[in-house]
């Protein structure tokens, strides 16, 4: 049964939400969710997290080393060039030290530090099991405590007048339905999901997007919200892209659709022209720039080209290699002019510098005289069978979001004096990230912010 | 026909590990993700392996972001378990007996062990109607029942056949699944393998938190009822053996006191025989349906009941060995007995077997 008013009811079911939820509650409120999703698909594009970053001073458990605040911050600021809310990110960087304990000790279990892909173990604790077992201990602990859950209710509008927030209204069920509450905190994450709107930012070119995570996040609170008057931050063309391999689905293909031959391979268009340097850097730290690279190619599509030398220097995709005898073949196989593809092999063979190659270095085989040059990891393009791997942008989530201050509250210009509206995860990034990203850094944001805005929200309520 | 279903339960499995070799999030959970970690693709043989790795306990299922609803449905536990049971089967020797048991493996065992029974009543009427219902005591009392030498040779022969299956099996499945290219397991991997075995690791998870029955809660309590079924295993085991030093060694014959060494282990392994497989039979009946592999539960439910009834009758027999219904006691626990090591090597015994030639090799690869 879904109550018709609560103290503090939350928006959305992923890990903002529940961290906002449980924080709320423990801090005696009464506590609704409402989850658009189903029990089964519950949790957004959490259920597709591994990891948070957080800062610490020595070793822990799940953190080798340290990670000190000013290093975290300097990590956030190249990253964003300087595109940040610098108090509010120091306030999420402090923040992130007491995470980690917070969901230990609400269950939440991590593994031990990993020496593992991604060279992360001194910066992102991994959740074991990933982020849905995550969910579930999250849910699980919500519900011990006292927390209502409201599945397949997707929110379509917040009552605001001049002074307050009043009421939700959403869908469950094919019917309308209103829940009154004292104050609200959304977490329903960014508008990827919305075709229109992506539309309206990208133009044609977002047709050719693939959404990594749930196909929920429309943004429609977002945009409701926007609509009476709350402030944003950001760009709506601002948002975390990378490259996945063209064959996933639409949506929620999450981390199986990733490929991670580029830096092992010459990547070209669909006129098989190469477009940028493939071995700039490693590809932990380069992989988030490829989608919007592949998203500025015509019809958004790039090719990821190798040989049989390099074809075990990574994780074979999930979708069968595309492979042929020669050159020209495998362009027919892609549709692809055959003869422009083997000029591109050929000049790019020419180019390459021998060098002792070694994947685990910046091993400086690289090119001379070509434009864009390949700086590591340049190999010539010789021995058969070659193989392709498309390659289409894969939207992660936008950036575009409701302006917060210290405590999570949504700011609503100088005309209103709304102060029981907060906001945390996805739907705020922006105020983090104006662009670019560090892995791990969305998941800390929806702790540090939902737990910031589910305390917040509770004393409004409360008071 | 078996041939086309054993290719479909492979490539599935196929499907499974590429998905989650992509993905990695369950890598803390259990040996299996670690196992597969260390390949890029996997032969059938791999995925033997790691079949046979994997215990069920339904954690990656419910932590799993592509299992159904999600389009790509996928279901680990479920896709293991198939391929496991299958594994059990295409490895026995001989092979048809195996098909007897894969289906209706539960009705199989008790109808065969009640058949015995009968054979045994039978048998004893035959020799002498009033023997079956005098009461018999001291030393020697069973024996006037039936005679110690065709016991021992019934049993004897059960055993080694028993025995010699199960060897034949497990060999069958260690050089399928030997990384082919390394030397044999040392002292280290043994030692590994067994320390994980005896105290039944990984159903604690690699985290010691237990793993998933009913919901997606962690609990070790399926590990506990393992834990009770296999040392009441060993501990009847080994009164079993005290009992035959005693008798050929020594020249004591049974009953033996109630607190001689054969009793006070047979007792303490009886009760754990009771406690175990009713507590992991319980667990099983409300365990989540999804993951499992539930058309060959069968196999498991009767391998449980078994044990359970065996140790049931040999109870029942302690207590009441002094008074007339020994006769039939007798019979129908060695039915039980019996029906339980002929079907041994086709049943879920063997799984002890795999899993420990499983372990083996995984410990094998990381020493
Ligand atoms: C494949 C993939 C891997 C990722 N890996 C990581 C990682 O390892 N580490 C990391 O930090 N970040 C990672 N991210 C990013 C991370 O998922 C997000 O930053 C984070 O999950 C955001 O949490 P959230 O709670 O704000 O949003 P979500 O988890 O997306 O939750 C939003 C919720 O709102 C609900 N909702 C939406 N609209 C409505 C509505 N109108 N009414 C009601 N409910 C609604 C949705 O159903 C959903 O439950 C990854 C993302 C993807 C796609
Ligand atoms: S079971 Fe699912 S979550 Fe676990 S490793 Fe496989 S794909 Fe990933
Ligand atoms: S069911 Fe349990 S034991 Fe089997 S693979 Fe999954 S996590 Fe490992």
């Amino acid at each position: 049964m879904i109550p018709a008013a609560t103290d503090v009811l939350v928006i959305g079911g992923g890990n903002a939400a529940l961290c906002a939820a449980i924080a709320a509650r423990e801090a005696g409120a009464e506590v609704v969710i409402l989850e658009h999703a189903d029990r089964a698909m519950r949790g957004g594009n959490t259920r597709h997290t591994r990891n948070l970053r957080a800062m610490h001073d020595g070793p822990l458990h799940t953190l080798a080393d340290a990670y000190t605040e000013d290093e975290f911050w300097q990590d956030l600021h190249r990253v964003t060039g300087g595109q940040t809310d610098e108090p509010l990110a120091k306030l999420m960087i402090r923040e992130s030290a007491g995470l980690l304990d917070w969901l230990h000790e609400r269950g939440v279990r991590f593994q031990p530090a990993l020496s593992g892909t991604l060279s992360l173990e001194r910066t992102n604790a991994f959740f074991l099991g990933g982020g849905k077992t995550l969910l579930n201990t999250q849910y699980r602990h919500a519900e011990a405590i006292g927390v209502t859950v409201s599945y397949g209710c997707e929110v379509i509008d917040l009552a605001i007048d001049r002074s307050a927030f009043r009421e939700v209204t959403f869908m469950h069920a094919g019917s309308k339905h209103s829940i009154r509450a004292q104050a609200v905190v959304v977490a329903s994450g960014g508008f990827q999901a919305n075709e229109e709107w992506m539309k309206e930012a990208w133009g044609a070119a977002a047709d050719n997007f693939l959404i990594r995570g749930t196909p929920l996040n429309r943004g429609i609170v977002l945009r409701n919200l926007m609509d009476q008057g709350a402030d944003t931050v950001g760009n709506p063309t601002q948002c975390h892209a990378v490259a996945i391999d063209a064959r996933a689905p639409k949506y929620d293909a999450g981390i199986v659709s990733r490929l991670d031959c580029v830096c092992f391979s010459i990547v070209v268009n669909r006129h098989g022209q190469r477009f940028y340097d493939e071995g700039e850097d490693f590809w932990p730290k380069r992989y988030a720039i490829w989608g919007r690279l592949v998203a500025k190619q015509p019809d958004q599509i790039a090719y990821a080209i190798i040989d049989a030398k390099v074809a075990d220097n990574f994780m074979p995709s999930i979708f069968p290699t595309i492979s042929a005898g020669s050159i020209e073949s495998l362009a027919s196989e892609i549709d692809m002019p055959g003869d422009a593809l083997a000029a591109t092999v050929t000049s790019f063979n020419a180019a390459v510098k021998q060098g002792h190659y070694d994947t685990t270095t910046l091993d400086a085989c690289k090119t001379e005289g070509i434009e864009p040059p390949k700086s590591n990891w340049a190999l010539p393009i010789d021995t058969p069978p070659f193989c392709a791997y498309p390659l289409r942008p894969g939207i992660t989530f936008t950036y575009l979001g409701l302006k917060v201050d210290d405590q999570a509250r949504v700011s609503f210009g100088n005309s209103h004096s709304v102060e029981n509206v907060f906001a945390a995860g996805e739907v705020m990034a922006g105020n983090i990230l104006g662009k670019g990203y560090c892995a791990g850094t969305g998941m800390t944001i929806g702790g540090v912010f939902g737990r910031i805005a589910g305390e917040n929200a509770a004393r409004e309520a409360l008071c | 026909m078996h041939g086309t279903s054993e290719q479909v339960l492979h490539e599935d499995a196929t499907r499974a590990m590429t998905i989650c070799n992509a993905c990695r999030y369950c890598e803390g959970l259990c040996a299996t993700f670690q196992a597969m970690t260390l390949k890029r693709t996997f032969a059938e043989t791999d995925l033997d392996y790691l079949a046979n790795l994997c215990h069920n306990c339904t954690a990656c299922y419910h932590g799993c972001q592509y299992a159904p609803p999600h389009d790509f449905n996928l279901n680990v536990p479920k896709t293991l378990a198939t391929l496991r049971a299958d594994s059990y089967r295409r490895y026995a020797w001989p092979g048809f007996m195996a098909r007897l048991f894969e289906r209706n493996g539960l009705v199989v065992s008790i109808a065969m062990a009640l058949s015995l029974a009968l054979v045994l009543v039978l048998v004893f009427l035959f020799q002498d109607r009033a023997v079956l219902i005098s009461r018999h005591v001291g030393p020697g009392a069973f024996y006037a029942v039936i005679g110690h030498n065709l016991m021992a040779a019934v049993a004897g022969a059960t055993f080694s056949f028993s025995v010699l299956a199960l060897l034949i099996g497990g060999r069958r499945f260690w050089r399928a699944i030997a990384p082919a290219a390394s030397k044999p397991p040392g002292v280290g991997a043994w030692a590994k393998a067994l320390r994980y075995a005896a105290t039944l690791k990984y159903l604690g998870g690699e985290h010691g938190e237990g793993c998933s029955t009913a919901d997606e809660r962690w609990t070790n309590m399926r590990r506990y009822c393992h834990q009770f079924t296999m040392w009441g295993f060993f501990l009847c085991f080994a009164s079993t053996c005290v009992a035959s030093v005693w008798h050929y060694v020594i020249g004591v014959e049974a009953p033996y006191p109630f607190l001689s060494l054969p009793v006070l282990l047979g007792t303490a392994g009886g009760v754990g025989l009771l406690i175990g497989p009713a507590g992991l039979l319980w667990l099983k009946a409300r365990s989540d349906a999804r993951p499992a592999d539930v058309d060959r539960y069968g196999m498991d439910y009767a391998f449980l009941a078994s044990l359970f009834l065996v140790s049931l009758t040999g109870m029942l027999l302690l207590a009441f060995r002094e008074t007339a219904a020994m006769g039939i006691l007798l019979a129908v626990h060695l039915g039980f007995v019996l029906a339980f090591f002929l079907a041994l090597p086709y049943s879920k015994f063997v799984h002890g077997i795999y899993r420990f030639a499983a372990l083996l090799r995984f410990a094998t690869e990381r020493t």
